[in-house]
């Protein structure tokens, strides 16, 4: 599973509110899968506390299969099995916040599916997209680029394959 | 989907203690059992009918609900991690609130009797009500279960369904959070 799987783009088409309503929690969804315990309770530690809330289900670590397509578009082919910690709360208005996380942290676990159920308000969305998921998100972006950086450092090109396909 | 209600409390403990009551309620057909005491699933489910679904039925089971228990779909599938199936006949678990017509269910095949069907029955009252007579394996003597809900030619559909054996339906029986069993095994007087 590469990065580039996960990204979420907004399809250039005219989208329906629902669709936009759905990529924005597919995008705040991933922020908040990768980011650690620690960090969304230093970010949550400045707003006001969040509302009270019940666990629905977990935090609960188990293993899920990770499907791939090879080509990006071919058959459906099982890659492995990779531990995640699922977790779902509903606060007290009554939303529903779901998170899947890779690992076994299960306090990460549950403040994601919190903070999801959070976002999901029409009246705190704006102040938490802008004081959590944007502050994740350039970090999570910032390390992802240091590592390609990184990566492309020691980069190997095949230039004497590259010509014995292109004579070919 | 509706999933205010949580699940089990502590689901390992709590699935496995149902898993063990289910167990004996088959081992000792008749016998009463308590389950699920500490659920508050969505109407219309009773405790036991909650629990025993959260202890058997998974990803790689197939259950049925019918129309009557809509309003717990939500619930049944989010904690269950299961989509119910249009068709009672394709189904391992089948819950309902009126006994279904067994013939139209899996019966399983003799070479895998293990893949018959098990009926989850919720009925209005167990320990009162028409009492039958059990007998068979797992009984040294005769018993008697009495259940309000059962139609009154049970005993008649559960011989035909005693008749398969080894093949047959499996009826597990939930009041409130009282479980019985009924294994195909046994045989049924009223």
């Amino acid at each position: 599973m590469t990065d580039e799987s996960l990204r979420v783009s907004i399809p250039p088409r005219a989208v329906s509110a629902k669709a936009v309503q759905q990529t924005a929690r597919q995008h705040w969804m991933s922020v908040l899968a990768r980011a650690g315990a620690d960090e969304m309770t230093a970010l949550m530690a400045r707003l006001p506390p969040p509302p009270s809330y019940e666990r629905l289900r977990g935090p609960e670590a188990g293993l899920i299969m990770v499907r791939g397509a090879t080509g990006g578009s071919g058959a459906a082919f099982n890659l492995g099995e990779m531990t995640v910690t699922r977790c779902t709360v509903r606060i007290a208005e009554g939303r529903v916040g779901h998170a899947t996380v890779a690992g076994r942290d299960a306090r990460q676990a549950e403040l994601a599916a919190l903070l999801d159920a959070m976002l999901q308000d029409p009246a705190r969305q704006a102040e938490l997209q802008a004081a959590i998921i944007a502050p994740l998100a350039l970090r999570q972006r910032a390390s992802r680029e240091a590592t390609a950086r990184r990566a492309a450092a020691t980069r190997v090109e095949f230039f004497t394959m590259a010509t014995m396909r292109t004579t070919e | 989907m509706s999933i205010e209600l949580r699940g089990f409390a502590d689901p390992v403990l709590e699935s496995q203690a149902c898993f063990r009551a289910v167990l004996n309620a088959l081992a000792r057909p008749g016998s009463l059992h308590r389950v699920g005491e500490s659920l508050v699933p969505p109407v219309p489910l009773s405790c036991a009918a909650a629990a025993v679904l959260l202890t058997l039925v998974d990803g790689e089971t197939t259950l049925f609900l019918p129309p009557a228990f809509f309003p717990a779909r939500g619930w049944v599938s989010f904690h269950c991690g299961t989509v119910p199936l249009p068709r009672a006949a394709d189904a391992g678990f089948v819950l309902d609130d009126r006994l279904p017509d067994l013939a139209t269910l899996d019966a399983g095949s003799d070479e895998s009797p293990d893949a018959a069907a098990t009926v989850i029955l919720q009925v209005a009252a167990l320990g009162s009500g028409r009492r039958f007579c059990l007998s068979g394996p797992g009984l040294r003597v005769p018993v008697s279960l009495e259940v309000d809900g059962l139609p009154d030619d049970f005993a008649s559909q559960w011989a035909a369904n005693h008749a398969l054996f080894p093949r047959g339906i499996d009826l597990l029986l939930c009041s409130g959070a009282t479980l019985a069993a009924l294994p195909r095994s046994v045989a049924v007087e009223a």
